[in-house]
């Protein structure tokens, strides 16, 4: 493999290893403030994705159903979270995973009812259905590097609100220490909805952007959700910095296991799990107690 | 077992054993499939229900047995020897759970729920991405094993009625052993860990082999289960193993109520009797039966058999056992 | 759950209702009642998923047909029966007993996965229904699991692959990099191109896989790049190959590597993949040019009744139709003559759009293959592949 080649494909780990930590940061988030286990957030990504095709062949343009659709799923996450999801906090693990697989269930039947189970394609806007030279055989697609770009600008944009900012430092005690932050008198009620908003709206970003590469199918969701969970044991719940690690190391064993190891790609990504798992039982950051 | 459990649990026997004599081939099947799933699903209690081990990826053994079943055959056309087989399926069961137990049993609470999910997940891809046995096609399974022991043969797996009694001898089989298990100073010490672990350690149980071995039985008699399910569906395809698999028998088991194990068989038939229900009334079933899984573990906590409790929860609400 | 009981009494009483009337039914077995009952023809095809366009041409093709007859095959009229498939092997086994068991078709039309297949081609060899493969080309329906109430008009996975690596060979092409789906009809139509390639001294570098129906191809993409062969065989249909034409181009691998295609990666996809597809060259046993009188009258039906371009999978659903009917048209539509209407659908020749076409003893379509280039939108056949080329029929016990 030579030096451009090589690049290309470091490439192709990262976009995919962002796109991936902008997924699971909202899960580890959830996680780790709420300490709900939701199965559902793939569903997240999967109704981003076929919102970005409903809208986009609306609105004729991918931007406008981005800037149209983040709200709706900032808006969507709220009144979830309102009407379900605060009621799985008293619950135990176990009804947990069971009350959002059901979710699961209905979310793909709605989505089933309302645009049907056809796959469909998701046109790249024209300003970015170019192509740049890289090396001598091949060129990339400029669309690939937008959505490493934007993911890159999320996730810088994530931190800042995490570390620079009062709701932030909230979000981060909350992740550390429930208890304390609900006795330092907090409005914790609130302080949950804007991080399950905030972690739905971060999925559902992440379909929209990937729409144009990945096409939209049903079933979409399922596959994300499992290498999330991955991702979240290995860097550790409640760890954004954790998921990002994860999500990158996950990104480049994924990409160059399918071409060094295609028949093994798939079970790459879990024995690097074991690995960490035998070294670190608690992932690789830990923030304190879930 | 209080009087009125045990004349009904008796009821119930005698119907079971009485169905094929009055129903068709179609509900002779079902009800075998569903002491198959029985059987999984009273696997699985003893993980959670008794345990507290919350597992979403036994599945993982359920399938890997079927599997095992199909590369035991020299070729799709001979008929393997049960009696082989089937303890050769339930090894490989065995061994695999010791082996992904020791690794998942090394984290605790939410991590153990999604590391066995992974792990099961991890042999998903190998039986879907590789060439072992079909890959995402998956395999036929053309010739139900024998059950011939040196030219004599008990019963014909490829009747309908034989593997149905076979299946609720099975049934009544695990049944016995498990409820053995638990009456044992094993199930009582599992329970003990469930109720409180800490407290199991300081008394100077070594938790860890405690749970390795619940984990490893558990995966066993799921193997079994797999085992006669694959023989009965006579295809074997990676879905089998999928997660929606593993979800699906935790539901069975909180459905009829955990730690029982009467719970799970009950659990089991719902599951199955309300799938085809649904399934049956509309081609978008997973809308009803999602917003069922909602209801059920929303309002009855403590399952079917559990009813008592229930209303205990609802009187006083608060966070289940 | 006495609800649950009381549905299974009325499911008990309706079964047995049933069962009454349909022993009367079978009490008169004169060939004038059996004509005029209704035949009853189930469609297992994938309406949803990457193979959606495809189930739905086969379907328009076979009405089409039926439409041409005036309604009617072998002086019967067609009550249609139809199922999902999804294109899921998994929940295959349960969707054709439901055309089976609960439908009781006459003949079951499908399907398009070779997965799929697999769990049709079981179900009609035990229950003896009669089965017409309208596309899946899984090698085992017509090799070791072939059976004389299964027919095949469409193709065998190796074929087109076994054509085009006659062509690469011809063409000078040294080496390759195959890319495809990891599924029975990806595996088995390299299978094909590397059998003929390599014996023209060709040598395949790699062989790529992609989980079925994934249409992630960057990192793959990039790997053929890195490798330089002189040529890339693909097999990829329907959505898959829409997404694949336009990430090939995308990556600029179009005009450095050569890229040759079983006919599926561009029938029925043309429109969706533009001018990415332009030039591209593939084999298949259909042209949309062919000039016969034939074919062009078939095109100018399929365009005036579906207000869409007919493709080859139009033709297979057409051509399914016409075997059927000439087997009906010998029995005079009395299904019940079972060996009569076997041995004339095995020895019939059919007129199709794609030329005259008979079948081989293991009923596989013995056709020619043509060498066809994108141009101007349109699949045109600038020569021949293969010549009269049978599939092997490895294993089938038949004739």
């Amino acid at each position: 493999m030579d030096l451009p080649i090589l690049l290309i494909q470091t490439l192709n780990s990262v976009q995919y290893g962002l796109l991936l930590f902008l997924i699971a940061s909202g899960l580890t988030l959830i996680f780790g403030i709420m300490g709900v286990i939701n199965l559902a957030h793939g569903s997240f990504y999967m109704l981003g994705a076929y919102a970005a095709f409903v809208l986009s062949a609306l609105t004729g343009n991918l931007f406008w159903a981005i800037a149209l659709g983040v709200p709706l799923a900032v808006a969507f996450g709220y009144l979830l979270e309102w009407a379900f999801f605060s009621f799985l906090y008293k619950r135990d693990h176990l009804q947990q995973v069971l009350l959002t697989y059901g979710l699961i269930l209905v979310f793909e039947e709605l989505r089933s009812l309302a645009v049907g189970d056809d796959v469909h394609g998701v046109t790249v806007p024209a300003t970015l259905a170019g192509s740049v030279e890289l090396g001598s055989t091949m060129t990339y697609p400029v669309f690939n590097l937008f959505i490493s770009g934007v993911c890159l600008v999320v996730a810088v944009l994530l931190f800042v609100l995490l570390r620079r900012t009062r709701l932030g430092m909230m979000i981060r005690a909350g992740a550390s220490n429930r208890e304390m932050v609900r006795s330092l008198g907090i409005d914790i009620g609130f302080l949950f909805r804007v991080v399950f908003a905030l972690g739905v709206a971060l999925a559902a970003f992440a379909g929209m952007v990937n729409a144009p590469a990945s096409s939209v199918y049903p079933g979409m969701g399922n596959q994300v959700l499992i290498i999330c969970f991955v991702v979240v044991v290995i860097g550790g719940i409640g760890s954004v910095t954790g998921a990002l690690v994860a999500a990158l190391m996950i990104g480049f064993v994924d990409t160059f296991g399918k071409v060094f190891l295609p028949d093994y790609a798939g079970v790459l990504v879990y024995l690097l799990m074991a690995v960490v798992l035998v070294w670190r039982p608690e992932g690789l950051f830990r923030e304190g107690r879930a | 077992m209080t009087r009125t459990r045990r004349t009904l649990v008796t009821v119930a026997l005698l119907a079971l054993l009485a169905l094929p004599l009055a129903a068709g081939k179609f509900y002779v099947d079902l009800v075998a499939k569903i002491m198959i799933m029985a059987v999984f699903a009273m696997s699985l209690d003893l993980l959670v229900g008794v345990t507290g081990l919350v597992s979403l990826g036994h599945a993982a053994f359920f399938g890997l047995a079927s599997y095992v079943l199909v590369l035991a055959a020299p070729d799709q056309y001979t008929a393997v020897s049960l009696w082989t087989s089937l303890p050769l399926a339930v090894a490989a069961c065995a061994l695999a759970a010791l082996v992904i137990g020791a690794l998942a049993l090394r984290t605790r609470g939410v991590y153990f729920i999604m590391v066995t999910l992974a792990f099961s997940q991890m042999v998903y891809f190998v039986f879907h991405d590789t060439k072992v046995a079909g890959g995402s096609d998956g395999t036929y399974i053309y010739v139900k094993p024998s059950a011939s022991v040196g030219g004599w043969s008990p019963f014909d797996l490829n009747t309908g009625t034989h593997f149905y009694y076979a299946m609720l001898a099975l049934l009544v089989l695990v049944f016995a052993f498990l409820r053995m298990l638990l009456a044992s100073r094993f199930g009582h010490a599992l329970r003990g860990i469930r109720s409180n672990e800490q407290r199991m350690r300081a008394l100077g149980f070594n938790t860890y082999f405690y749970k390795l071995a619940a984990f490893t039985i558990a995966g066993a008699v799921a193997g079994v289960a797999g085992y006669f399910a694959a023989v009965q569906f006579g295809f074997v395809n990676p879905e089998m193993l999928a997660w929606h698999q593993s979800a699906n028998v935790l539901l069975m088991v909180i459905l009829g109520g955990m730690g029982n194990l009467v719970g799970a068989i009950v659990g089991a038939f719902a599951f199955v009797l309300l799938q085809d229900f649904f399934s049956s009334l509309t081609k978008h079933w997973l809308l009803p039966m999602g917003s069922f899984v909602i209801l059920a573990v929303m309002l009855l906590p403590g399952g079917l058999t559990r009813a008592g409790e229930t209303w205990r929860f609802w009187r006083f609400g608060g966070r289940d056992g | 759950m006495t609800s649950i009981e009381g549905q299974k009494q009325r499911r008990r009483v309706i079964k047995a209702l049933g069962a009454a009337g349909a022993l009367g039914a079978l009490g008169a077995p004169a060939a004038a009642f059996a004509q005029a009952s209704k035949l009853k023809v189930g469609f297992m095809l994938p309406y949803t998923g990457t193979y959606a366009a495809l189930g739905r041409a086969i379907e328009n093709g076979f009405k089409l047909f039926v439409k041409e007859q005036g309604g009617k095959l072998g002086g019967r009229e067609i009550e249609y029966f139809t199922v999902d498939d999804e294109s899921e092997p998994a929940k295959a086994p349960d969707n054709v007993n439901k055309l089976i068991k609960r439908d009781n078709v006459d003949v079951i039309v499908g399907t398009v996965h070779s997965g799929v297949q697999m769990a049709i081609v079981k179900a009609a060899r035990d229950n003896n229904t009669l089965l017409i493969i309208p596309n899946a080309g899984v090698d085992e329906a017509t090799g070791p699991l072939c059976a004389p109430n299964i027919f095949r008009v469409s193709f065998s996975n190796s074929q087109p692959g076994l054509a085009m690596g006659l062509v690469a060979a011809l063409k000078g092409y040294k080496t390759a990099v195959t890319i495809t789906w990891k599924y029975a009809a990806g595996e088995q139509s390299i299978g094909g191109f590397k059998e003929t390639f390599q014996k023209g001294n060709g040598k395949v570098l790699k062989e790529l896989y992609v989980p079925f129906p994934n249409v992630e191809f960057q990192a793959l993409l990039t790997e053929i790049a890195s490798i330089k062969p002189t040529c890339v065989y693909t097999f990829f249909a329907g959505g898959g190959a829409v997404k694949f034409v336009k990430d090939y181009a995308a990556a600029g691998l179009k005009d450095k590597v050569p890229l040759l295609g079983a006919g599926f990666l561009t029938d029925g996809t043309l429109d969706a993949q533009g001018a990415a597809a332009e030039g591209l060259l593939t084999t298949l046993h259909y042209a949309d040019n062919l000039s016969t009188p034939r074919n062009i009258a078939f095109r100018l039906a399929y365009a005036k009744t579906y207000d869409s371009k007919a493709d080859v999978y139009a033709v297979q659903g057409y051509d399914s139709a016409q075997l059927l009917g000439i087997g009906l048209r010998a029995v005079n539509g009395d299904m019940n003559q079972r060996p009569l209407l076997i041995q004339a659908m095995a020895s019939s020749e059919i007129d199709s759009p794609r030329g005259k076409i008979t079948l081989s003893r293991s009923h596989n379509v013995v056709q020619d293959f043509y060498l066809r280039q994108v141009q101007n939108g349109q699949n045109n056949a600038i020569g021949l592949a293969a010549k009269a080329l049978a599939d092997p029929g490895r294993g089938c016990a038949m004739g």
